[in-house]
């Protein structure tokens, strides 16, 4: 999609209607456009380069974090509208790079999905109505670090238990996170990984409720197990064979029972956080794609079924013009690959729709309110980036857990974008801008070369089996590292602009606004006080039942596992022992060091 | 002969995101120590075995979420090892009130986001050195 610089603009066409026809005459550019002198362009574009040169600017071009070299001007040399249809095209369609709806945030802004998770269900529950108050239409429980790690509220330090996220383990403790909440009606993104036990909670809420499991609306969020097992090992419960196998299960069951639910979102965040550049994270993710829709044909499931129930889930750094880039060019590599590799019709398949959250590593500990502004700008490229969806991070973060206060910010920061700064009211703004459609061209050639490296190491799974993934994450974060230390990326009062006064260092949130502290052991006492309730009230013999037919369909070639862990969890069992059983059949996960 | 600081990085308790944990202790071994990393996860009483087995002089901990809350335990069962010399140091996301606790318990250091690569070669170097010292001194007494 990228073209050379030397090559010189056609001549601009001003009614629209001829460039449309002349561009349709030229299908994804086969035929060169004719090549044509832009009026007085050439001695133009010389004397500015002889002007910069004597001007004392730097004459080196940085590099963005993606190691693409960054000039101080584009013009129609680099790109111009003749390239319009190929390139770009209008939203809603292919090559999709405007966006993937034809009326993106005029039809609809984006959903305002916020993370919340800690302390108890009601905690939750309260955190939750509170932002549903300030305009959240969604939200992503975040579950406590037990959970994650497969285990219930008795198997931990109960120091440990509650202070990063929400502690669910049974039916009932789902029920009173949501309570009040209308189930059918609110969209419900859950972190949960292989064996997918929250979503089995919450539809046997739903069931006991009288809602209909098909009326349940969200996403798995952390249903990518590839970017665990090389990113943060978080949600990392299963060893890699049995999260294979899960994972394609719940797909098989969501298209099949759950038609409102997203079973799969394939997470580029991790190993954006992780230390991956923006153009590897892009690459990464991209391939994982490739290797889940494989999985899922394998096993019989048709293309234009699955894919138009795929999500995406990125970070957005504060790299500005290439986090845009970074989006677009993915949606246009992803409509190609959907529609050229797996033969995908449905037009919805070739939708590239995704999650953003901004970046928490670039938030810092010193002079926090500046992570307010960081926020705003790593939203902005988001929206301008196209996203469908949106978590802003509370500028705290790098100090605690959000308080309330900068968790309202956060929100607010997303209303003042889409209302007061009318970011929303025209279709990918950017679009067409010399600089942004080059580096949205080369952004994609890089992406492209890591899934060539994937590729060839013959695809997602094998190249993490291998370590592949994580030696080129862990070298792309040991750079960054050095770029920081050495004070060629700033980081403003890190590196630069520090303020000496002592005070300064490390301010916690203002007065108004009390730093989150974790629950009191007491509190969490009476959690696993329940958790002992709920294991004395139910029927012992349901759930020994319930566990075997587990394992059972674990240890069958033609049976679904996901189904099977909604039939253990209705029958009694808790999010630790649907978690336990299945390590017994598939072993546990455990984490690849990489020297 | 001296020879090099040998540093133990590891995670303790829940959390599983080791960025910060291999990064600095790819610092440590490109500043000349001996470093023994382990994956995330590790118990308190294998943190203490691992050191007792590799003679290790500081301990560094990384902790994003609030994994630290363990350190008091474990400074506790350093000191029944007998490795009270043991230094340890503690880097990530500790909020202040904690960071006190910390230092109460005994934690030699406390690395905050930011913290610069210099600062934490220096610290560990030095710690190395009077963690030897004091090994020396009990070993005489």
């Amino acid at each position: 999609m990228t073209r050379s610089r030397t090559r010189l603009p056609s001549a601009p066409r001003h009614a629209p209607a001829a460039s449309q026809r002349a561009s349709e005459s030229e299908p994804e550019s086969a035929s060169e456009p004719e090549q044509l002198f832009l009026p007085g362009f050439e001695p133009s574009h010389a004397a500015w380069q002889k002007a910069y040169g004597e001007s004392g600017a730097a004459a080196r071009n940085p590099r963005n974090r993606s190691g693409i070299e960054i000039a101080p001007l584009y013009t129609p040399a680099d790109w111009d509208s003749t390239r319009y249809m190929a390139d770009l095209g209008h939203p809603g369609g292919p090559p999709m790079t405007r966006g993937i709806y034809p009326s993106m945030y005029r039809g609809r802004t984006w959903t305002q999905r916020q993370l919340i998770g800690f302390g108890l269900p009601e905690d939750f529950n309260r955190r939750l109505r509170t932002l549903i108050d300030h305009g959240v239409n969604a939200a992503s429980l975040i579950p406590c670090n037990s959970v994650y790690r497969g285990l219930d509220a008795d198997a931990v330090p109960p120091v440990l238990l509650g202070t990063c996220g929400t502690v669910v383990n049974t039916v009932d403790d789902m029920a009173a996170c949501y309570e009040g909440i209308p189930l059918g009606d609110f969209s419900t993104a859950l972190n949960d990984p292989s064996p997918f036990t929250l979503l089995a909670l919450l539809l046997n809420v739903a069931d006991r409720r009288g809602v209909p499991r098909a009326r349940i609306s969200g996403t798995s969020n952390q249903s990518d197990y590839l970017s665990h097992f090389v990113s943060n090992h978080m949600f990392f419960r299963i060893a890699l064979p049995g999260a294979r196998r899960i994972l394609t299960d719940h797909i098989a069951y969501a298209l099949e029972a759950l038609p409102r639910w997203n079973p799969l979102s394939v997470v580029g965040q991790h190993m954006q956080q992780a230390g991956a550049t923006p153009a590897e994270a892009m690459g990464l993710t991209l391939s994982s794609a490739i290797q889940y829709a494989e999985d899922c044909i394998a096993r019989g499931m048709a293309a234009d079924a699955i894919l138009p129930r795929f999500t995406f889930f990125f970070d957005i750094s504060i790299s500005f013009f290439e986090e845009i880039a970074k989006f677009r060019a993915g949606r246009r590599i992803w409509q190609r690959v959907v529609r050229e590799r797996f033969g995908a019709r449905n037009p919805k398949s070739w939708r590239f729709k995704f999650h953003a959250q901004t970046s928490g590593v670039d938030l810092t500990r010193e002079q926090p309110l500046n992570n307010i502004a960081r926020v705003a700008v790593q939203a902005m490229a988001g929206i301008f980036g196209g996203l469908q969806s949106l978590h802003t991070d509370a500028y705290d973060e790098a100090l605690s857990v959000p308080s309330e206060e900068a968790a309202r910010i956060a929100v607010a920061t997303q209303n003042i974008l889409k209302e007061e700064a009318h970011l929303t009211e025209v279709i990918d703004p950017l679009g067409g801008a010399y600089y942004v459609e080059t580096l949205t061209g080369e952004m994609e050639a890089a992406i492209e070369a890591v899934m060539g490296r994937i590729e060839e190491a013959g695809g997602m799974y094998r190249a993490v089996e291998t370590g592949l993934v994580q030696r080129m994450i862990g070298a792309s974060a040991l750079a960054w590292q050095e770029r920081v230390e050495s004070g060629a990326q700033t980081v403003v009062g890190v590196n630069r602009y520090r303020l000496e006064e002592a005070g300064d260092e490390a301010r916690p949130a203002p007065a108004s606004a009390p730093a989150f502290r974790p629950p009191p052991p007491e509190i969490m006492a009476r959690q696993v006080a329940r958790l002992e309730a709920h294991k004395r009230a139910r029927s012992a013999d349901a759930v020994r039942r319930g566990l075997d037919g587990l394992a059972r369909a674990a240890e069958s070639e033609g049976e679904n596992v996901f189904a099977a862990v909604i039939e253990a969890i209705g029958a009694g069992a808790t999010h630790g022992e649907v978690c336990a059983r299945l390590r017994a059949v598939y072993g546990k996960g455990e984490p690849l060091i990489v020297p | 002969m001296d020879h090099p600081p040998k540093v133990l990085i590891t995670k303790i308790g829940l959390d599983g995101h080791d960025r910060g944990s291999r990064v600095v202790a790819a610092f440590l071994r490109d500043a000349g120590m001996e470093v023994v990393y382990t994956p995330p996860w590790q118990e308190v009483a294998r943190v203490v075995r691992l050191a007792l087995e590799e003679d290790v002089d500081v301990i560094g901990i990384s902790s994003l979420a609030s994994d630290h809350l363990l350190v008091p335990e474990l400074m506790a069962a350093l000191g029944e090892a007998g490795l009270g010399h043991v230094r340890v140091v503690v880097g990530g996301i500790i909020p202040e009130a904690d960071a006190q606790i910390l230092e109460e318990a005994g934690v030699a250091a406390i690395f905050h986001p930011g913290a610069a690569r210099e600062d934490i070669v220096e610290t560990v170097r030095a710690l190395s050195r009077s963690a030897r010292d004091a090994r020396e001194g009990e070993g005489a007494a």
